[in-house]
C-alpha cells in the first residue's frame, strides 16, 4: 500500500498581509494559527476496498449528512462512484469548512492510509473532523466518522474512532454487475446515476450486502464482500 | 471518546444537580425494520429491564415477542419509574423519528434511562438502551442502540403469533404486503437468554423458501436505533 500525504493549507488574508509587511506591528496579523492533523485510516473489512479518503475539518455549521435526510449530490457521487471530488469541492466552498482534502488511491482491505489536513483558525475551539470513503463493492454505501470533536487534542496526542457504514439512500441495492463500481463487479458499472431509486431518498444505516452466496441470484457479490460494523478504524493525531 | 471525557469531568464536579427534564429523540435508521410501541423510562439504578446473558422476564418476553409493553409499564409504575409509553402512537416506520419528554422533577432517584421496542419482522428481537446514566450537564448526547434477541422464541422467521410462547411473528398491516408467505421455517430453537441478535436470515422467495422475511429488505447491521438525549 502506497501511503500518500496531501496537505491543503488555507492561507488567510492576515497571513498574506504579514508577508507583505513583515516590519510592521503584527499584533493583529498573527491571530490565525495552523492546526495540522494526521488521519490514519485502517480498512477493517475482508473484501471491501475503500475509495480515496475525503477528510474535512469544519465547524458545526457544516455536516456531511444528516441521518434520515436526503444525501447531497456530492455525497451521492462519493457513495455511488467512489469519487470524492464533488464532495470536496462543495465542502471547500462552505464558509464553515477550514480544510477539505483527498487521499490518494483506494485503501484495500487490511491496509492503512494517511491523510494530513491543516486548518488555519484563530483558535482550536470548535474544530471538528469528518472522514468518509465508499466501500466500492456496494451500490451506494459510505463509511464515515462524522464531526469528531478535535478541539481538545494537544500536539502529539491522538484519538481512535471506529466508523460504521451508512447507505446514502440514493441507489437501489441491486448488487448487480452494472451498478457496483468495485473490482468484485465487471468494472463496467456506471457508478454515479442521478436517479434516486432506493427504498427511500434518505441516509440510513447500511444493512450489509446479501450476495449471490446467500441467495440473491442477481448479485455480482460473493460472501467475501460481506462486512460487519465497524468498517474502519480512524486514528486522528494532532501534528501541529 | 468524548463521552468518557465528559464523565470524568462530571466526577470532578459533584455539585451539579440532577437533570429534571430531558428530551429523548428516537430515530429509526434501518432499511426496513418497524418498531412496535416504544417504552421510554427513567428509573432507579436498582432495577433493570433485562440483563444480557440471563433469561428474559415474562414482561420483557411479552414486549419482544408481541410488542406488548403494558406488563413492563405496570412493573415500572409500581417501582416508581417515570415512564413514557408509546410516544410514536403506534409503529415507528423505517426513517421516522419520535420524541419522548421525560420529567423526573418529582422522582430524582430515576437517574437511569432505558428504552425498548420490538423489531419487526423478527420473532423476539428488540432494540434496547439498558440503564444509561443520564448526563446531568446540559447538552445534547447521541447514542447508537443495538438489536437484542430475548431468547424466548425460536427464530423460525415465519408469519405467526405475537402472543408470548406462541411461534411465529406478528404481522401488522404495513408489513403484511411485504413479507413472504409459505416459508418452511428457519431451523432454530429458543436460546434461553438475552443476547445480541444474530440478525435476520431471510430469503428472496416470497412464496416459499425457508423464511417469510425478505433478505433484501429486513436484514440489518447494528446499530438499529439512533437516540439523541437533550438535557435542559
Amino acid at each position: 500500500m502506497v501511503v500518500h500525504k496531501h496537505m491543503l493549507v488555507l492561507v488567510p488574508l492576515a497571513v498574506l498581509l504579514a508577508g507583505c509587511h513583515s516590519d510592521s506591528d503584527d499584533d493583529t496579523l498573527t491571530s490565525s494559527r495552523e492546526f495540522r492533523f494526521q488521519v490514519t485510516i485502517t480498512n477493517l473489512t475482508a473484501g471491501q476496498p475503500l475509495s480515496p479518503a475525503a477528510v474535512v475539518i469544519h465547524t458545526t455549521g457544516w455536516q456531511a449528512f444528516t441521518l434520515g435526510e436526503s444525501a447531497s449530490v456530492g455525497l451521492e457521487t462519493l457513495a455511488e462512484a467512489g469519487d470524492n471530488s464533488d464532495f470536496i469541492v462543495a465542502a471547500d466552498t462552505d464558509s464553515n469548512v477550514l480544510a477539505a482534502v483527498s487521499g490518494q488511491g483506494a485503501i484495500v482491505p487490511g491496509a492503512t492510509a494517511q491523510v494530513t489536513a491543516t486548518a488555519a483558525a484563530d483558535s482550536q475551539s470548535g474544530l471538528l473532523l469528518t472522514w468518509a470513503s465508499m466501500p466500492v463493492n456496494t451500490n451506494d454505501a459510505f463509511a464515515i466518522v462524522n464531526a469528531i470533536d478535535i478541539s481538545g487534542l494537544a500536539v502529539g496526542q491522538s484519538e481512535t474512532h471506529l466508523a460504521i457504514s451508512y447507505d446514502a439512500g440514493t441507489e437501489a441495492n441491486t448488487e448487480s454487475a452494472d451498478t457496483v463500481p468495485g473490482p468484485a463487479a465487471s468494472g463496467l458499472a456506471e457508478g454515479f446515476n442521478a436517479d434516486r431509486d432506493d427504498v427511500r431518498n434518505a441516509v440510513y444505516v447500511h444493512p450489509g450486502v446479501v450476495t449471490q452466496d446467500d441467495g440473491l441470484t442477481t448479485s455480482t457479490l460473493s460472501g467475501s464482500q460481506r462486512w460487519d460494523n465497524p468498517m474502519a478504524r480512524v486514528d486522528i493525531e494532532r501534528l501541529q | 471518546m468524548k463521552r468518557v471525557i465528559l464523565t470524568l469531568t462530571l466526577a470532578a464536579a459533584p455539585l451539579i444537580v440532577q437533570a429534571a427534564e430531558f428530551d429523548v429523540e428516537i430515530h429509526n435508521p434501518t432499511r426496513g425494520l418497524y418498531y412496535t410501541p416504544l417504552l421510554v423510562t427513567a428509573h432507579p439504578p436498582s432495577m433493570k429491564l433485562f440483563e444480557a446473558g440471563e433469561a428474559a422476564s415474562s414482561e420483557l418476553q411479552a414486549m419482544a415477542e408481541g410488542g406488548d409493553i403494558m406488563p413492563l409499564v405496570t412493573a415500572l409504575d409500581s417501582a416508581g419509574a417515570t415512564t413514557v409509553a408509546n410516544p410514536a402512537a403506534g409503529l415507528l416506520a423505517p426513517g421516522e423519528t419520535t420524541t419522548a419528554i421525560v420529567n423526573t422533577n418529582n422522582a430524582t432517584a430515576n437517574t437511569q434511562l432505558s428504552i425498548v421496542a420490538m423489531l419487526l419482522p423478527t420473532n423476539d428481537g428488540f432494540l434496547a438502551l439498558n440503564s444509561l446514566t443520564v448526563p446531568t450537564q446540559p447538552g445534547t448526547y447521541t447514542y447508537n442502540l443495538n438489536a437484542y434477541d430475548a431468547g424466548t422464541e425460536a427464530n423460525d422467521e415465519l408469519r405467526g403469533s405475537g402472543a408470548p410462547g406462541q411461534a411465529g411473528m406478528p404481522v401488522p398491516p404495513p408489513l403484511d404486503p411485504v413479507l413472504g408467505t409459505n416459508g418452511t421455517g428457519a431451523a432454530s430453537n429458543a436460546e434461553g437468554y438475552v443476547h445480541i441478535h444474530r440478525g435476520n436470515l431471510g430469503d428472496t422467495d416470497t412464496t416459499g423458501g425457508k423464511s417469510d422475511i425478505v433478505s433484501t429488505l429486513h436484514r440489518w447491521l447494528n446499530p438499529v436505533t439512533r437516540v439523541t438525549v437533550t438535557v435542559k
